[in-house]
């Protein structure tokens, strides 16, 4: 750790295996708050499921089988007493293909609230507006609130996923994937928004776009069939790898 | 392919390609198609007899007699050549049958006289005649010819039988509470447990309520004698070519001048006829008259029905889609749901017999209604059983289509949900259910078309040739979910099966079919268009 403050999501010894396949193998990572960490790695490896550990959404598969422990700001969230709801309200996450539930935009935004039992109009108008400016989506669907979220392009369907999970305020927010089937202007303007939220929030962002990871990423996690390869600064690892592995993927020589 | 010859170019691709297949099926389509528009056409021509206006015929024959009626068609005859016309003639009471074979070679003239008329009876069928005279309710005749005068004979008769059924509802009205203390009288004479005193008592009450109400009710009984009195003098006399016959107004529903008819006046009579069909009560033994209770007790039981298996059936998916896992209870469950949908009905009848009828309303009876008994209340067949035990029958159809349904659900919803910190029950109500609208109301549908076709079950659950009263009335509690009822399905079968006079009751039955058809379809059209709604707010499920 480069700071010597706590880590807020830490994994230690997670392993990870749907049915007999293996996913993760003993993960020991610790991601600093209020940083941006990437998360890369070749297609298949793990980042997936890396983060779905982190507020707990492998439950809802069947066989699946976890062993070591994960912290969220130094809570233990692998025992059974964590009450998922307010896990997931704390831990965001955007999904690697966007999933706008089927109804106006406005209430997509405001979904979380209002699960947690948000009522008053005024408030949630308030809340729909604000996530929206920090998706950076409030410009283009102001005027269009009541109508269907089905009807946004996929670009705006990704960044009005990412409003949705901001809604809840979370502290940490997790993001699978959410430029990979933008186009490099949408790409820049959630890149834009992520550096801007990063005063506010711990983000983790898997991407494929080693570019993407150098731009916006101040660290970097590099795993490789369920392994954590590296672990460390942006900067560092793609200018000076420590494992010859990270070196490989990075400079293009597979993946 | 077996091929002698050497060929450069392949064969045609019409048998290579799947050309055969193509046109097998294309045809097994076609003949499909064909077999539906036969039976509509077959239905609704049938049906049509019973509401357009036929022309009426009189025929001279070569033995110097007479006949009035309208040509239902030629019989078959048995040497393969032309057979005799079938003319229905009417006037029951003339000579028992009102249809009449009549051999064409015998007819020496026909004509369609302008003065002839079918006459709607509320009894005895319809009658048919040239017009001769009519007799007012003051008793002055009305002669042929002046229009005005015997319509407004007609409709001063009409007015007097509608005063008449008035007088005689206020009468029963102002006699009901004698005759309730009369039957608690009744009841506790037969009743074994009461004693002499109370006994007594009863038999008072009923007598001081007698004397009370007597005045009043002999008032009535005068005024409403009065009226018979006037409607039994007044008639239409009608020549049926061998007789004159009278008609009483008295039983005049409707009199039509069948042969001046213009096309827009046949279209207007249709209508009322589809009207009256459709808004009156049977007679006859059900071969006349509408169809109005079998209509309604149809609607009331299938509303029933959906009230009672919706909750149940969609509950049941949604426990076994959501919330159960692959165990093998779970398979025995869903195994066993699919199967309920191939019992025959018959066992699903003999199952709310023994279990709804005897079984609970035994039981209901026996703690709520035991001073009824021994005549059952609920414990007999009545539309709550007979909409209970059709509940049964469609839960599988509710089920599986829901399933349907909730399958069709992307996965990403759901997570998408459970990740913003929805609990199962939000996701549910929320995302999941909304979503799983249309296979929900295909659902609906399927077990509607279902429990509107039935009949079987509902013969031995409740459904009767002829209630005596609607399972809904004025009298409180409105809904009776003891009574008997009628439906339509039963109704056909009854009609085409059980009449005694089947030349009367077949146009009957084929209306009742007709509207049954109607029904079913005017339901699915309904729901498609509800569900076409509910489907564009999710337009993802389509792709
Ligand atoms: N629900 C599941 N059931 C069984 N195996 C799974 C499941 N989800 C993932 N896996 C397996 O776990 C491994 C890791 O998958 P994961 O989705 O985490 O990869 P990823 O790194 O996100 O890949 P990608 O970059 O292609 O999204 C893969 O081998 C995958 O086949
Ligand atoms: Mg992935």
């Amino acid at each position: 750790m480069t700071q010597g403050d706590d880590p807020v999501l830490e994994t230690r010894e997670l392993s990870l295996h749907y049915g007999p396949v293996r996913a993760l193998a003993e993960v020991d990572l610790r991601v600093p708050g209020r940083r941006i960490t990437a998360v890369i790695g070749p297609s298949g490896c793990g980042k997936t499921t890396l983060l779905r550990c982190f507020n707990r959404m492998n439950d809802a598969y069947p066989k699946v089988r976890v062993s070591g422990r994960v912290f969220v700001e130094g809570v233990d969230v692998t025992t059974s007493e964590v009450d998922l709801e307010s896990l997931r309200k704390r831990v965001g996450m955007v999904f690697q293909k966007s999933n706008p539930f089927p109804m106006s935009i406005r209430r997509n935004v405001t979904f979380g609230p209002r699960m947690s039992g948000v009522r008053d109009p005024a408030r949630l108008a308030e809340i729909a507006e604000h996530s929206l400016r920090l998706a950076d989506l409030w410009a283009e669907v102001s005027h269009r609130l009541d109508e269907s979220a089905l009807d946004l392009s996929g670009g705006q369907q990704q960044r009005l996923c990412i409003a949705r999970a901001l809604a809840n305020e979370p502290d940490i927010l997790l993001l699978d994937e959410p430029a990979s089937s933008l186009d490099p202007i949408s790409t820049a303007k959630i890149e834009d928004t992520l550096v801007r939220l990063k005063e506010r929030y711990t983000i983790v962002i898997v991407t494929h776009n080693l570019q993407q990871a150098a731009r916006v990423a101040d660290f970097t996690a590099f795993l490789m069939a369920g392994r954590l390869v590296e672990f460390g600064a942006t900067a560092r690892m793609f200018t000076n790898p420590r494992e010859k592995l990270s070196e490989d993927y990075i400079t293009g020589r597979f993946g | 392919m077996p091929d002698s010859e050497p060929r450069v170019l392949p064969r045609p691709p019409l048998l290579a390609h799947g050309g055969a297949g193509v046109l097998t099926t294309a045809l097994a389509t076609l003949l499909v198609l064909l077999m539906l528009a036969v039976l509509l056409w077959v239905v609704a021509a049938n049906a049509a007899v019973w509401f357009w206006p036929a022309p009426v015929w009189e025929l001279e024959l070569a033995d110097g007699s007479r006949v009035v009626g309208e040509i239902v068609r030629r019989e078959p005859a048995r040497d393969g050549g032309l057979g005799p016309l079938l003319l229905k003639v009417g006037n029951r009471e003339l000579g028992g049958d009102d249809h009449l074979a009549v051999d064409e070679a015998a007819i020496i003239v026909r004509r369609r006289p302008q003065d002839a008329v079918a006459i709607e009876r509320s009894v005895g069928g319809e009658a048919l005649g040239r017009f001769l005279s009519c007799r007012s309710l003051e008793g002055e005749a009305v002669p042929p010819g002046d229009d005005q005068a015997l319509a407004a004979a007609l409709a001063a008769a009409a007015a007097e039988r509608r005063a008449l059924r008035r007088e005689r509802a206020r009468h029963a009205r102002v006699r009901r509470p004698l005759t309730e203390a009369e039957h608690a009288f009744e009841r506790l004479r037969r009743s074994s447990a009461a004693d002499a005193h109370d006994l007594a008592d009863a038999e008072r009450a009923a007598a001081t309520l007698r004397e009370q109400l007597r005045p009043r009710l002999e008032t009535l009984e005068a005024a409403i004698r009065e009226r018979e009195r006037r409607l039994a003098g007044a008639a239409v006399i009608l020549d049926t070519g061998a007789v004159s016959l009278e008609v009483g107004m008295a039983t005049v529903e409707r009199l039509t001048w069948s042969n001046r008819l213009g096309p827009l006046q046949r279209a207007l009579h249709a209508a009322g006829s589809a009207l009256r069909f459709l808004f009156s009560a049977p007679r006859e033994a059900n071969t006349e008259g509408g169809v109005f209770p079998a209509l309604f007790g149809t609607v009331l039981m299938v509303l029933l029905m959906s009230v009672a298996v919706m909750p149940l059936g969609v509950l049941a998916a949604v426990y076994l889609h959501e919330y159960a896992g692959d165990g093998p209870l779970q398979w025995v469950a869903d195994r066993a749901i699919h199967n309920l949908a191939g019992v025959p009905s018959i066992v699903f009848g003999m199952f709310g017999l023994a279990f709804f009828v005897y079984g609970v309303g035994g039981a209901v009876d026996r703690s709520l209604f035991a001073d009824e008994l021994p005549s059952p209340t609920f414990g007999t067949g009545g539309i709550l059983w007979a909409s209970l035990t059709l509940a049964v029958l469609t839960i599988p159809v509710v089920v599986v289509a829901t399933r349907e349904g909730l399958q069709a659900v992307p996965s990403s919803w759901r997570e998408g949900a459970r990740a913003l910190g929805a609990n199962r029950l939000q996701t549910l109500l929320q995302i999941v259910l909304p979503a799983a609208l249309p296979g929900i109301l295909t659902g609906l549908i399927l077990a509607i078309s279902r429990a509107a076709g039935e009949v079987a079950p509902l013969m031995l659950t409740g459904a009767v040739k002829l209630a005596p009263a609607l399972p809904v009335d004025g009298e409180p509690p409105f809904l009776h979910l003891h009574r008997k009822f009628m439906h339509l399905s039963f109704h056909v079968y009854d009609v085409s099966m059980q009449s005694p006079n089947i030349e009367a009751a077949k146009p009957m039955a084929f209306a009742s079919t007709l509207l049954l058809l109607v029904l079913v379809v005017v339901v699915n059209l309904t729901a498609i268009l509800v569900r076409r709604r509910v489907r564009a707010a999710y337009r993802v499920l389509e792709g």
